[in-house]
C-alpha cells in the first residue's frame, strides 16, 4: 500500500511518536545542543543562568591543561589495551563454545553474567581480587614465584588492572555476538574447504576469519566507542578516584570531575566535544577500512 | 581409480542410513547414486568423501583402504548441492584454493586454474565474485574447483537440483562432456531417474539404505529386480496390477474387480508358488485394441497430449492404468476399449515384490 502523507496522517504519527520523542528530546537531544552551546561560554553565571561572554576560552584551556592530555593519553592506552585483547579472547572463547562441548549453554550463561551485572558490584569483587595482601590474583601469581603486585595502589599497575577488569566485563557481550556470527557461516563452506584440502588452521584463516569479518567489524566499532567512554569502572575500582596519582584518569572522568566537582560546565562541555570528535574520527577511519576489507 | 565399498554400514544414533553396502565402481565410469529422499545416497557420497566415517565395513580407493583418511588427504573433488563457493573470493581464487592448499607455486596454480576455467567455459568470469554469477555459472565454477587439483574421484551431490529445467539439461550434458574429457571416475547423486538414466554408465538404486539394483540404467529399466526398481525407473511410472493366480484356467484374475486377464502362452504360471502376484507393464508397452482381443478391458478416463506422446488413463474396474499411445489414435473419454500388452515386456513380481519373470519362461 502506497499512501501519500497528509497533514492528518503526519499529525497522527507524531502523536504516536511523541512519548519517545519527548524522552529522547529532554535527555538526549537537548543536552547535546546545550552542551555544545555551553562549550563556548567563557564567562557564565550559572546561579542566574546569565552568559556574559562567549568564545573559545574553554577549548584553549583544555588544550593547555596537562590533566586533559594525561586523560587523553590514558584513554588511548586503555582503548589500545582493551579492544584487541577483548576481541581476540572473546573470539577464542566463542570458537570453543561453538564446538560440540558438554554444558555449552551453561558456559554461555556464565560468560554472559559479567555483562549484565552492575559495574559497582563487579568492581567491589575485583578490588578484592586485586588486593595486594589478600587478593586472589596475587595468591595465584605466588604459585609462579611472582612477588605481590600492588595492583590498585601502584601507579604503574593501575591501568593494567583497569584493562583486565574491562576486558573481562566486556567478554560476555562480544562472545554472544561472535557466536551469532559463527553460526551464520554455512557449514558447507567448511565441508568444501575440507575436501579442497584445507587443514583446521587454513579453514580458520580462509573461511572463518573472512566470513566473520562483518561481525568482527561491528564488535570493533562498538568496543572502541565504549572504551573511549570508560568511566564507571574507574570510579568504582579506585574508590571514586582516578587511580593513584591520576594514573587511571580518563577523558570521561576528567569531564565528570570538571562538571560535578569543579563546576566548570564550559570546560566540561568543551572536553566532551573534543572526545566526541576523536570518537567520530576513529569511527570514520574504521568505516573506511571496513569498506575495503569487509566485502562479500 | 577403482572404488570399492565392502559391507559399509553407517548409523546416526539408532537410525541406519546405509546398510551393508557392497559395490565396485570401475575406473573412469560415471555412476549415479539414485533413490528417493532419505534413502542414504547423500550419506554414501559423504562416506566416500570422508566427511562421515562408517560404523562398519571398508572403503577402498584403488588398493588402499581409506576409512581413516581425512577428506583433505583423500584426493577427491566434490561439488555440493548449493555449490558452496567461497563468497569472499573471486572465481579465480575459488578455483585456485585447492592448489593453494597443496602449496602449488602461485604462477603454476594460476595457470592450471585458468586452464580448468577454460575447460568448463568460464574463462571470461575469473574476476567476478560468486554472488555475481548465475546458477549455471556457479555450477561450472564449482566443477572447476573440484577438478583443478586433478583428483582421482569426483563426487557430485545433486548438482543440478538448483537449476531451472533447461539449464539442467544443458549442465547435464556439460558434466558428461567434462567427465569424459578428463576421464575421471565420477559419482553423481540424484533423485531424478531421468537424470540418472541419461548421464550414467551405471546406476546404483538405493532404498532405505540398501542396494536395490546396480547395473546399466537401461538394464534397470528393462529388467527391474523388484517392484521398487520397476516403479522408480520410468516416467510415467509402470502399471502394477495385483492379481490372483488361477492355475487351472491358466489365467490371472485382477484382485480389485475379478476381471480375468489373458496371459501370454509362454508364461508358465503353473510354477508360481504364491496365490497373489503383481503384474507390471510399462505404459508404452500397452496398446489399444478391440474389446474382445485385449488382455484387459477398461474405460478411458483421461486423455492428455504432451508433444509427441498421448498419455491416457483408463479405469480397469477401480484400478487406474496409464497407457502411452500414438497421438493420432481416435479415442475420447468414456470409450470402453481393450488393452493389449507386448507379451515379452510383462514383468511378474511375487508377493514379496521380487521379479520372477525369468523363471516363468
Amino acid at each position: 500500500m502506497n499512501v501519500h502523507p497528509t497533514l492528518k496522517s503526519t499529525l497522527k504519527a507524531l502523536l504516536y511518536l511523541s512519548p519517545a520523542l519527548m524522552i529522547i528530546g529532554v535527555f538526549n537531544i537537548y543536552p547535546i545542543i546545550k552542551s555544545f552551546a555551553m562549550s563556548f561560554y567563557s564567562d557564565y553565571d550559572y546561579f542566574n543562568d546569565v552568559v556574559y561572554e562567549r568564545g573559545l576560552d574553554n577549548f584553549i584551556y583544555i588544550m593547555k591543561d596537562a590533566d586533559f592530555w594525561l586523560a587523553m593519553k590514558n584513554t588511548f592506552i586503555f582503548v589500545i589495551g582493551v579492544v584487541p585483547l577483548s576481541i581476540i579472547i572473546s573470539l577464542g572463547i566463542a570458537l570453543l563454545l561453538n564446538t560440540n562441548i558438554y554444558l555449552r549453554g551453561f558456559f554461555r550463561t556464565i560468560f554472559f553474567i559479567p555483562f549484565v551485572t552492575s559495574v559497582v558490584a563487579v568492581s567491589i569483587v575485583w578490588r578484592w581480587v586485586f588486593h595486594t595482601d589478600y587478593g586472589l590474583l596475587n595468591y595465584f601469581l605466588g604459585f609462579f614465584g611472582v612477588d605481590p603486585i600492588s595492583w590498585l595502589t601502584d601507579p604503574a599497575w593501575a591501568m593494567p588492572s583497569l584493562i583486565i577488569l574491562s576486558v573481562w566485563k566486556g567478554l560476555g557481550y562480544n562472545i554472544i555476538i561472535f557466536l551469532a556470527g559463527l553460526q551464520n557461516i554455512n557449514k558447507q563452506y567448511y565441508l568444501a574447504a575440507k575436501v579442497d584440502g584445507a587443514t583446521a588452521f587454513y579453514r580458520f584463516i580462509h573461511i572463518t576469519i573472512p566470513l566473520l569479518s562483518p561481525t568482527t567489524f561491528f564488535i570493533s566499532i562498538v568496543s572502541i566507542i565504549n572504551s573511549f567512554k570508560v568511566f564507571d569502572e574507574v570510579f568504582a575500582l579506585f574508590d571514586r578516584r582516578p587511580g593513584p596519582v591520576n594514573s587511571a584518569l580518563t577523558v570521561v572522568y576528567y569531564i565528570f570531575d570538571k562538571f560535578y566537582v569543579e563546576w566548570e560546565f564550559g570546560i566540561a562541555s568543551a572536553a566532551a566535544y573534543v572526545l566526541f570528535i576523536v570518537i567520530f574520527l576513529f569511527t570514520l577511519i574504521q568505516l573506511y577500512i571496513g569498506k575495503r576489507n569487509v566485502h562479500y | 581409480m577403482q572404488v570399492k565399498l565392502i559391507d559399509v554400514t553407517m548409523k546416526f544414533n539408532d537410525v541406519v542410513a546405509v546398510y551393508n553396502l557392497n559395490i565396485t565402481i570401475e575406473s573412469g565410469k560415471l555412476v549415479s547414486l539414485l533413490g528417493p529422499s532419505g534413502c542414504g545416497k547423500s550419506t554414501t557420497l559423504f562416506l566416500l568423501a570422508g566427511l562421515y566415517k562408517p560404523n562398519n565395513g571398508s572403503i577402498i580407493f584403488g588398493d588402499k583402504k581409506v576409512n581413516e583418511i581425512e577428506p583433505e588427504n583423500r584426493e577427491i573433488g566434490m561439488v555440493f548441492q548449493n555449490y558452496a563457493l567461497y563468497p569472499h573470493m573471486s572465481v579465480l581464487k575459488n578455483i585456485m584454493f585447492p592448489l593453494n592448499m597443496q602449496k602449488v607455486p602461485k604462477k603454476e596454480a594460476e595457470k592450471r586454474a585458468k586452464e580448468m576455467a577454460d575447460l568448463v567455459r568460464i574463462g571470461h568470469l575469473l574476476a567476478r565474485k560468486p554472488g555475481q554469477l548465475s546458477g549455471g555459472q556457479q555450477q561450472r565454477v564449482a566443477i572447476a574447483r573440484a577438478l583443478v587439483k586433478q583428483p582421482k574421484l569426483l563426487l557430485l551431490d545433486e548438482p543440478l537440483s538448483n537449476l531451472d529445467a533447461r539449464l539442467r539439461l544443458e549442465m547435464r550434458e556439460e558434466i558428461r562432456r567434462i567427465q569424459q574429457e578428463v576421464g575421471i571416475t565420477t559419482i553423481f547423486v540424484t533423485h531424478d531417474q531421468e537424470e540418472a538414466m541419461s548421464i550414467s554408465d551405471q546406476v546404483l538404486l538405493l532404498n532405505d539404505g540398501q542396494i536395490q539394483q546396480y547395473n546399466h540404467p537401461q538394464y534397470l529399466y528393462n529388467h527391474p529386480i523388484n517392484i521398487f526398481v520397476a516403479k522408480f525407473m520410468g516416467n510415467p511410472p509402470i502399471n502394477i496390477l495385483e492379481t490372483m493366480v488361477d492355475k487351472e484356467a491358466k489365467k490371472l484374475i485382477l484382485t480389485s474387480n475379478e476381471q480375468q486377464m489373458m496371459i501370454p502362452n509362454k508364461l508358465n504360471i503353473q510354477t508360481i508358488q504364491d496365490e497373489k502376484i503383481y503384474l507390471g507393464i510399462r505404459p508404452e508397452e500397452l496398446f489399444i485394441t478391440s474389446l474382445d482381443e485385449g488382455a484387459l478391458q477398461g474405460k478411458i478416463t483421461y486423455v492428455e497430449t504432451i508433444g509427441r506422446d498421448t498419455l491416457i488413463r483408463a479405469a480397469i474396474g477401480d484400478e487406474p492404468l496409464r497407457v502411452i499411445i500414438p497421438p493420432d489414435t481416435k479415442i475420447k473419454i468414456g470409450d470402453l476399449v481393450g488393452f493389449g500388452m507386448k507379451e515379452d515386456r510383462i514383468h511378474i513380481f511375487d508377493s514379496t515384490g521380487r521379479n520372477i519373470s525369468q523363471q516363468l519362461t
